[in-house]
């Protein structure tokens, strides 16, 4: 149980320069939920490392045998590589999971692009530093593309200036992020540092509300 | 809300904390690594339902890591002082269940749960929400949450319902209709009269699968209705409490002038039973339509259509009724209510499961197996050959034993058909009670109309 605050998960990968440079794993399928993501039967634990061997569990393994990886899979496909997940349209639906999160910053993702997250997900990931980066449907489909015809395409993420650029021909496209987000990924802080430092007045709000 | 940091999220206070033995061991470590207690454990409350067995719930429980994880729920809890509801205890069941039965669920109250069907809970008009295990520790350590305003989306259901329709399908229908990313990020208000005209329990189904639509919230504005349900439950407001909380809870409504986002008109006379084909609760059709043909799928779609209905072993453009079904399940936080098993019990009477087909029957809560007890509704399930079980989560997440096998179809009352989702490589068809009810007679889909006199 020590390992919760000082393990690898808390550490953000943003915070030394705010520019991360990887190739990237492309896994082209919509609505991916939560339940591909991490199966509840893997959900057991009562830390929060170790989740990264059952990410994708039942696509990544024949009849949830680890003998047996599908080799279809892009995570079990040795050409693809990299601190870049690459996902398509409304990643992370369904169940509140945070182990969802943990799996992916696990398996060694610091990013995850899509074109559209959903919102419990996308919470929990910054919660973990694990920066989603929402890029417009066209922006996702170059980036597939690509991927298919280079699988080593380096993708730069720069969350200063928060844009996503292919390093080899300069293209981009800019992100979203909330600035309060942007300063906790930067610095590494995180939302209970926050709130823990203004219980006197949450203190107030409850004196004044009772 | 306490204060809104510039150019950031605002600081909002929770009101009630529902807890349970999986989201939250990670959090209570967090805060013991911090060396803090809960601020305010009279405000968190927990059960554990999502790993527990449904049946000899008084034996210990077999499965090493389950039993650890509900072990440290009631060494945490007895810790930091938080009432727990675990197994043995009367008000045992399912977190989304047992908040309304009890009471804990008031109109206008902030909640939140490490649960995404948390979203249930807005059926009272309160802002209820599900949150990830970092939240759960926020909330544990200070009561509070950071979060940014969402846009508002209304979904209006007018006119009334046609015979054999309940709100499950009413749910299932506007996922149909909007997607199951149809409202991501949206705080959504159900109005209208076919909403209004809904049992409390009825409007949980509703609130419950708003987070299969994506939204970060569902609710419906408090009513008579409302009102007359919290009356008189364990924790509501007595005596003076009871008339200060109902005049304030009188205010809360949209204005008629409200302006949202985004708004959804729906005719209540257009839906009909309704399953779902697919592996996400947005692949919804009439119980007595056909399953999409290729030319009728979006040219981007297909790759996922066609992912999807291989999993489920169903061709596209062919009819759903008829289907063989393995299972059934008639549970979960979406539908294991006592409205929910009365529904079921009163359409089974004298009748007898097909004989090839398992039929699960689990209550949401011990309240509501006592209940079926004294109703009697127990000796109709077993004279049925159904199983009724004892409270958990059970199927609908298949965290416990009860997994469908692989390749079998079940049908269920449960809000995801994702893939795996009850067991690897088990196929769900989410339905309602009823639709469910009539399968587990005939052991194929079935439309509930057609035994309507």
């Amino acid at each position: 149980m020590s390992q919760i605050i000082n393990d690898t998960i808390s550490i953000s990968p943003f915070k030394a320069t705010g520019v991360l440079t990887s190739s990237v794993v492309p896994l082209n399928i919509e609505n991916v939920d939560t339940d591909q993501i991490i199966p509840a039967r893997f959900l057991k634990g009562t830390g929060r490392d170790g989740f990264g061997k059952n990410l994708f569990r039942d696509w990544r393994y024949e009849k949830d045998d680890e003998s047996k990886p599908r080799p279809d899979f892009a995570l079990n496909n040795p050409i693809y590589s990299g601190k870049i997940l690459l996902a398509a349209k409304n990643f992370g639906c369904g169940s509140s999971r945070e182990h969802a999160a943990w799996a992916i910053k696990d398996a060694g993702f610091d990013v995850v692009v899509s074109s559209f997250f959903a919102d419990i997900f996308k919470n929990n990931a910054l919660n973990n530093f694990l920066l989603p980066v929402t890029v417009s449907e066209s922006f996702l489909q170059k980036l597939f593309a690509a991927v298919e015809t280079n699988p080593a395409t380096a993708i730069e993420i720069n969350l200063p200036e928060q844009s996503i650029r292919f390093t080899s021909t300069g293209e981009q496209e800019t992100f979203d992020i909330s600035p309060y987000k942007k300063t906790c990924l930067l610095n590494g802080f995180d939302d209970i540092d926050y709130l823990l430092s203004i219980k006197q007045e949450i203190k107030e709000f409850e004196q004044q509300h009772n | 809300m306490v204060k809104t940091i510039t150019d950031g999220p605002s600081v909002l206070y929770i009101d009630k904390h529902l807890i349970h033995e999986v989201t939250s061991p990670q959090a209570f470590a967090g805060l013991n690594k911090r060396g803090i207690k809960v601020f305010r454990p009279q405000q968190v409350v927990a059960t554990a339902d999502h790993n527990v067995p449904t049946i000899n719930q008084h034996l210990p429980i077999k499965e090493t890591l389950s039993r650890l994880q509900v072990e440290a729920l009631q060494k945490n809890c007895a810790e930091h002082g938080i009432e727990l509801y675990g197994l043995g205890h009367p008000y045992q069941g399912i977190v989304h269940v047992i908040g309304p039965e009890l009471g804990l669920t008031q109109p206008g109250m902030t909640i939140v749960c490490g649960d995404s069907y948390t979203s249930t809970h807005g059926a009272f008009g309160s802002i209820a929400f599900g949150i990830g295990t970092s939240e759960v520790e926020m909330v544990m350590a200070t009561q509070c949450l950071l979060q940014t305003k969402p846009n508002m989306m209304r979904i209006t259901v007018e006119g009334e319902l046609n015979a054999g329709v309940v709100s499950k399908d009413i749910v299932l229908y506007i996922l149909s209709q909007i997607s199951a990313s149809g409202a991501t990020g949206f705080a959504v208000e159900f109005a209208g009269s076919a909403i209004r005209s809904l049992s409390m329990e009825a409007r949980m189904t509703i609130c419950n699968m708003s987070i299969e639509m994506g939204a970060r919230c569902g609710l419906i504005a408090p009513d008579e209705t409302t009102y007359a349900y919290v009356k008189d439950k364990k924790f509501a407001p007595q005596g003076e409490g009871w008339i200060k909380a109902l005049a304030e809870w009188k205010t809360l409504f949209s204005d008629d002038d409200a302006l949202f986002d985004k708004e959804i008109l729906i005719q209540a006379n257009d839906i009909t039973p309704m399953i779902t084909y697919g592996t996400n609760p947005g692949m919804g059709i009439a119980v007595d339509g056909h399953v999409p043909a290729l030319h009728e799928v979006e040219e981007n779609e297909k790759p996922s259509f066609q992912k999807s209905i291989a999993y489920m072993g169903l061709q596209a453009g062919s009819a759903i009724k008829g289907q063989k079904v393995d299972y059934v399940f008639i549970g979960s936080c979406t539908n294991s209510r006592i409205e929910d098993l009365r529904l079921v019990a009163a359409f089974v009477k004298g009748k007898q499961k097909a004989t090839d087909v398992e039929v699960w029957i689990v209550p949401g809560s011990k309240q509501v197996e006592l209940q079926a007890i004294e109703e009697g509704i127990d000796i109709i399930f077993q004279e049925a050959g159904f199983q009724l079980r004892q409270p958990g989560c059970s199927a609908c997440l298949a965290m416990n034993e009860d997994k469908i096998p692989e390749g079998k179809y079940c049908i269920s009352t449960s809000n995801r058909n994702f893939e795996g989702r009850q067991g690897p490589n088990a196929r769900t068809l989410l339905a309602s009670p009823l639709t469910a009810a009539a399968a587990a007679i005939t052991g194929v889909v079935s439309d509930i109309r057609e035994f309507l006199n």
